[in-house]
């Protein structure tokens, strides 16, 4: 306690500190892309027929190749980009709740606003039969609907995290049988469309189921890294959040609107894939450690998540399964883990 | 040494819903000074120390900084000038305290401005000024409360800020830490010429640290001045409801104030130690037999 201002050594022990933990955070980050492009790859390449990495290769550079053309083109294509988009829009919309709300139950899927964008498309598609953009942007309303209406039910003196939840929980719930329901009664019904609703799935990905997901993430991901900083600092709780010059209101309201259309956009297209919201987050921190911003690592794990997934219940069990069924299996015991853990640590959610 | 800045309450009403805690109040830090902030509980003087860091906006009146209304500056000019260590800030889990440190440099930094050697270095001079530079690559979560809240005053610390209001800063600390914590905004007042603003709990820890204090009761400001002369047992006994002695302490020269309670009348010898000395004096005559 003796200088005033720190003397070189001391400052540059702290410019060694963060420079190694940034070094780890950005090794960490780049061994992700590097799985997230093999895992797209492979996606690519396996299948009923194997294509060989060159021949892969020319159909994605537009060249005409007999069979693969189609197969790649337009089968493989769009389920692995789709894959990799729903992924890490359900992996940065996950974070961000789970960050701006304080707590890892806190994701999209777990509090029913998932559930919301899946019944609006569910009745968009089944009931309405409207257009791929029509059911994105019904999904898209319905979704901050449900967001709204979370919160004004969980609304007494202010937000309580863990009422918010339980209320979230209880409306996914309903919506959940709305969709049941909704399914059930109609005419065009089938296993595939069901599953796709109930759990998420990526058969019948199209180029123009793709589209709408890779605009809706290409305007919300930008929006969102750009307040990744004011989120973490909000993390510091409201007020030493504000004393760093963060607006908590405005940026609360931006990153909530960003993150709801990515998870509506992906559930129109992908149905509300289970549990990879909830999941991406403490993936990425536990990977990437504490201290830098999670968003990129989150969407990355998010993606591989969903690619991998895919694969394994295409091919890894006798039966195909649907991607949610995969990702609920790997879902269901974190989130059985994280109750465990806090009924131990005093029993607030 | 930096230029002293003004802040001031002007004629503010606060409150929380329908409940008005401060109705129409005048409040200005002397620039250049520690202001220590008393008061019985619910008295509102964290209100207070939240409206002047813009936590609370008032309802009617206004928070001047340098003479301009505070919620119409950019949010971020406000942080390059004026700190805060809120009551119960939360740290995310996992953190390490040089990362925690370094958020402090957040208002300093624009969306595509590198972090610079400028930052280090308040980042360092922080850690060292707070005695907490040892600890910079542990999780905050394993540190003990005394060395949390160092490392939460440091990162206010490294952001450098010409006013700093604390809440409670020595609150869940023991008396070693909380002389600790006030000797370091001490220093930071002496040598920057920081103008420090505070809530304290203890009495005598604030007479003895602040050069001007503000005692408010229901609401209003009671008394404010200097402590030597402001503390007085009248003082005490209207913003308190606590009758006491106050006598200059023997080791600054400073008011001290002696609470008077039930038990002890404020007149020599006080009854329970009578009594002891009788049961003890029973026990050697017993002891004797």
């Amino acid at each position: 306690m003796s200088a005033a201002v720190a003397d070189p050594a001391a400052v540059a022990e702290v410019a060694r500190g963060r420079v190694r933990r940034a070094a780890r955070r950005r090794a960490t980050s780049a061994g992700l892309a590097l799985l997230v492009v093999a895992a797209y790859a492979v996606s690519l390449m396996v299948g009923q027929t194997f294509y060989a990495p060159g021949e892969v290769w020319h159909v994605v550079v537009g060249d005409v190749v007999p069979g693969a053309s189609f197969t790649v083109g337009e089968l493989r294509l769009p389920r692995a980009s789709l894959a990799v988009l729903a992924g890490a829009s359900f992996g940065l919309a996950g974070l961000t709740f789970q960050t701006l709300l304080r707590n890892p139950l806190a994701s999209p899927d777990v509090i029913g606003i998932s559930s919301g964008a899946s019944a609006a498309a569910v009745v968009g598609i089944v009931v309405l039969s409207l257009s791929q953009a029509a059911v994105s942007l019904l999904a898209v309303t319905a979704a901050l609907a449900t967001s709204l209406l979370i919160y004004v039910l969980s609304f007494r003196d202010g937000v309580v995290g863990s009422r918010l939840i339980l209320i979230g929980i209880g409306i996914a719930a309903m919506l959940e049988s709305v969709v049941s329901y909704l399914l059930m009664r109609s005419a065009a019904w089938e296993v595939q469309t069901a599953m796709r609703w109930l759990t998420g799935s990526l058969n019948g990905a199209t180029w123009a189921t793709v589209a709408p997901v890779g605009l809706a993430a290409a305007v919300a991901a930008p929006v969102l890294l750009w307040r990744s900083r004011d989120l973490d600092l909000m993390q510091l709780g409201e007020d030493a959040a504000t004393a760093l010059g963060v607006r908590t209101e405005r940026t609360r309201v931006v990153v909530i609107v960003a993150a709801v259309a990515l998870i509506a956009f992906a559930t129109a297209a992908a149905g509300p894939i289970a549990f990879v919201a909830f999941l991406s987050g403490p993936i990425a921190a536990r990977l990437v450690g504490p201290g830098g911003s999670l968003m990129v690592p989150a969407a990355m794990v998010g993606a591989l998540l969903v690619l991998l997934a895919d694969l394994a219940g295409q091919y890894a069990f006798g039966t195909r399964y649907p991607v949610g069924v995969v990702t609920g299996v790997l879902g269901a015991p974190y989130l059985i883990h994280l109750l465990i853990r806090s009924n131990r640590s005093g029993g607030s959610l | 040494m930096t230029i002293a800045r003004s802040l001031a309450l002007q004629q503010v009403t606060l409150g929380y819903a329908e409940r008005t805690v401060v109705d129409s109040l005048d409040l200005a830090l002397p620039p250049g000074a520690i202001t220590a902030v008393v008061g019985a509980n619910a008295c509102g003087k964290s209100t207070l120390l939240r409206a002047m860091a813009r936590l609370l906006p008032p309802r009617t009146g206004r928070v001047l900084l340098d003479g301009k209304d505070v919620h119409r500056l950019p949010t971020k000019d406000v942080a390059r000038t004026l700190g805060l260590l809120p009551q119960s800030p939360v740290a995310p889990e996992g953190i390490v305290v040089g990362d925690l440190v370094a958020r402090g440099r957040s208002p300093h930094q624009g969306l595509l401005s590198r972090w610079s050697t400028t930052d280090d270095r308040a980042v360092a001079t922080a850690l060292e000024l707070t005695g907490t530079a040892a600890l910079a690559d542990r999780a905050v979560d394993e540190l003990s409360g005394g060395q949390r809240q160092r490392v939460w005053i440091a990162m206010a610390l490294a952001q450098q800020t010409d006013i700093l209001l604390l809440d409670e800063p020595t609150t869940f600390l023991d008396l070693t830490h909380q002389v600790e914590v006030l000797d370091l905004l001490t220093d930071l007042n002496r040598r920057r010429g920081t103008t420090i603003a505070m809530v304290l709990h203890d009495l005598n820890l604030a007479a003895r640290y602040a050069d001007h204090l503000v005692a408010v009761a229901g609401g209003r400001v009671h008394a404010s001045g200097d402590p030597r002369e402001v503390l007085t047992v009248d003082l005490v006994e209207a913003v308190f409801g606590l009758r006491s002695q106050v006598v200059p302490d023997p080791v600054s020269g400073r008011p001290m104030v002696l609470p008077i309670g039930r038990h002890h009348t404020g007149g020599g010898v006080e009854p329970r130690a009578q009594e002891q000395a009788q049961h003890q004096g029973r026990e050697e005559v017993q002891a004797a037999r």
